[in-house]
């Protein structure tokens, strides 16, 4: 994952100063915390709340509902694998059990070398090549292990 | 040099379009990359201009690439996986293609393209004919909503418009988080501009002067695809404060969900537009009063919006005489899971779900029977093939206690075990649900346990009764589709395959 950042509090301000003022605009500042510190820590909420002029019951009540938002820093990569049942059709599972297995890794959590986190996705819309997955964002189909595997094993 | 068109779309991406983009471009290709045609078993496909109009070939992987342009590709020469003209490809000379009509064929990166192949045409229309008579067109042609709910789009629109405001909104569902749903997808990556055109046409109906869609973060090529495109409209003044001259102001912005499938419900949705959990709000007030910030709202889905063009450039009267019953227009179907030809297929209703199923998908990929369908999403019924003879329209659905839902059919070859598959339903249900009403927020944790007891084989008689109840008061005690619809998979699995819970009463 390129381009990211350690979390500091400046720069964090910086970024949620820059959406405070649209409409609705928590969401928005959340998702760009997130794509430069690959992750929201807690520490953002009280900053959050400044800013919008909420209470941090509010703010932490939106953080913690979608389950995009992760509180820790992934891996180098991410694997996001597809558990909805049209990929449930074309084998989904077996393969998410394979790859836990030779990833060592399990549901929303990171592989003890810090490789890879593997995070389910119910749908990514990729459902006439199930079953999918999206790789640091690129979209993947009709996997197995092997290809996932081979495809992590490309990337640096 | 002849033009070459690759797809860019997500599911082609998958299977490794890009590389074969580059490996052409390496030979000097000039390159368009395309949404696609939705034929996916055949991607990544290329498509080759020649004299008499494009020529395909696919599946193409890069490693082919050096061996087709050998074989003479960009002059149409014969190749094993040449496919000729690719409107001679039988799925594909079934369509009637309407709301897909350019997606696959033009460039979603070039406004002059989606006017060269008949776009702007509706908004055209619609200016010249005033805001009434474009309400009193969507309403003549039949429209209903494609997200689901099925509710007359004309009226929704009649009821925004009638609401005094200071400030209305046009906002798009673009959260389509059903398993075996792509059509969103594919448009706003092939032909965002049909959207934009869409929107622009409810805006100037309804007098409102701000548009919002919202995409799910599941989605980051089509919310590049169309982000790119609102730019390319606003540069050329088909958005901003004087839409094409015409003397009225409409904007787009676009808001990414974040992972909450509750958002694809109109109200979570709304909320979560304005920056709060994106938690389900009890109608009344109905959006068209008070929809976001409080303001007079339509609501529709991205394949709403985008038959809304071709209603008002084609006439009413053109589009209501496609479909079956009360369904009107034409119905962009995704054939997905264990099928032998996985795509869009878009139609007027009318067909039955075996020949959806059978015939156009070809039955399984894995080539075993068909043992289930599941139609319309996490929410919507398992089909047996005995019922197969069941119409696809919204009544024909209903009467067999199941839903159309978004268009998705997702089927399963005869080693799906439809006790799992329906301990599932109430997984999700548990996962997704947004927590304000108890009969989902707890009965679906609850459900989950009762299943497991019923995997497990105790009391299996029993615990069936105690979902069956469970299903009755979800039905009846939630406030959205989530709660209230999840009966339907369980249910449908417990009515139409008792042997999967059986097996297990003896085991």
């Amino acid at each position: 994952m390129d381009d990211t950042a350690r979390w500091t509090e400046p720069e964090a301000t910086e970024i949620i100063l820059r959406h405070a003022a649209q409409e609705g605009g928590l969401l928005p500042a959340l998702h760009a915390l997130q794509a430069r510190f690959d992750h929201v820590p807690r520490d953002a909420v009280p900053l959050l709340a400044e800013a919008f002029n909420l209470s941090r019951a509010d703010v932490h009540g939106t953080l913690s509902f979608y389950h995009d938002f992760r509180h820790q820093p992934p891996g180098r990569h991410v694997l996001r694998l597809c558990r909805a049942e049209s990929c449930q059709a074309m084998g989904a599972d077996r393969v998410a059990a394979a790859l836990r297995e030779r990833l060592g890794v399990d549901w929303a959590a990171t592989s003890a070398d810090d490789r890879v986190t593997l995070e389910p996705a119910f749908c990514l819309g990729l459902c006439a090549v199930s079953p999918a997955a999206l790789l640091d964002g690129r979209p993947l189909g009709r996997i197995d292990a092997d290809a996932v595997v081979t495809a992590l094993d490309a990337l640096p | 040099m002849s033009r070459v068109f690759v797809p860019a779309d997500a599911g082609a991406l998958a299977l490794g379009a890009d590389a074969v983009a580059a490996a052409l471009a390496a030979a000097g290709a000039e390159i368009v990359r395309t949404g696609s045609r939705g034929l996916y078993w055949l991607e990544p496909m290329v498509e080759v201009d020649g004299p008499a109009g494009r020529l395909a070939y696919g599946p193409v992987r890069a490693v082919d690439v050096p061996g087709l342009l050998a074989a003479g590709m960009l002059r149409g020469e014969p190749h094993a996986v040449r496919l000729g003209r690719p409107e001679d490809i039988p799925f594909l000379a079934r369509q009637t293609r309407s709301v897909f009509a350019r997606t696959g064929i033009v460039d979603p990166a070039s406004l002059d393209d989606y006017r060269a192949h008949g776009g702007m045409r509706g908004l055209a229309r619609a200016i010249e004919i005033g805001p009434a008579a474009t309400i009193a067109a969507v309403t003549d042609a039949g429209l209903r909503g494609r997200g689901g709910a099925g509710f007359p789009t004309g009226v929704k629109w009649r009821g925004a418009a009638d609401a005094p405001a200071v400030r209305r909104h046009v906002v798009v569902n673009a959260d389509e988080g059903d398993s075996g749903t792509f059509a969103d997808r594919m448009l706003m990556e092939g032909d965002p501009f049909a959207l934009i055109e869409g929107m622009l046409i409810a805006g100037f109906a309804i007098g409102a002067t701000h548009g919002w869609v919202y995409t799910r973060s599941e989605y980051p090529h089509a919310i590049a695809a169309f982000e790119r495109a609102l730019g390319l409209a606003r540069a050329a003044g088909v958005l901003g404060p004087d839409v094409l001259g015409a003397g009225f102001a409409f904007d787009i912005i676009q808001r990414v969900g974040a992972g909450a499938y509750i958002c694809g419900e109109e109200t979570a949705l709304l909320d979560s537009i304005e920056g709060k959990r994106g938690q389900v709000r009890a109608k009344p007030p109905l959006p068209i009063h008070k929809g976001l910030f409080g303001e007079p709202t339509v609501i529709n889905n991205v394949v709403t919006l985008g038959s809304v063009p071709a209603i008002l450039a084609d006439g009413a009267d053109a589009y209501r005489a496609l479909g079956f019953g009360r369904s009107r227009g034409t119905m962009p179907i995704q054939l997905a899971g264990n099928i032998r030809h996985p795509g869009l297929f878009e139609a007027p209703f009318g067909l039955t779900l075996g020949e959806l199923v059978e015939d156009i998908g070809g039955g399984t990929a894995t080539g075993r029977p068909v043992r289930a369908v599941q139609a319309g999403g996490p929410l919507g019924a398992y089909f047996p093939p005995a019922l197969f003879d069941t119409v696809y329209d919204y009544e024909a659905f209903a009467a067999r206690d199941g839903l159309i839902g978004h268009g998705g059919l997702v089927v399963f070859d005869d080693t799906v075990d439809m006790a799992r598959q329906a301990r599932f339903a109430m997984e999700f249900c548990a996962v997704e649900s947004c927590g304000k009403c108890t009969p989902c927020r707890v009965g679906s944790v609850r459900g989950v346990e009762v299943f497991d007891r019923i995997l497990a084989g105790v009391d299996v008689d029993a615990n069936l009764e105690l979902i069956r109840d469970l299903c009755e008061t979800l039905k009846f005690g939630s406030l959205c589709a989530l709660g209230g619809f999840i009966p339907y998979p369980v249910m449908s699995a417990i009515t139409h395959f008792p042997e999967d819970f059986r097996v297990r009463a003896t085991a």
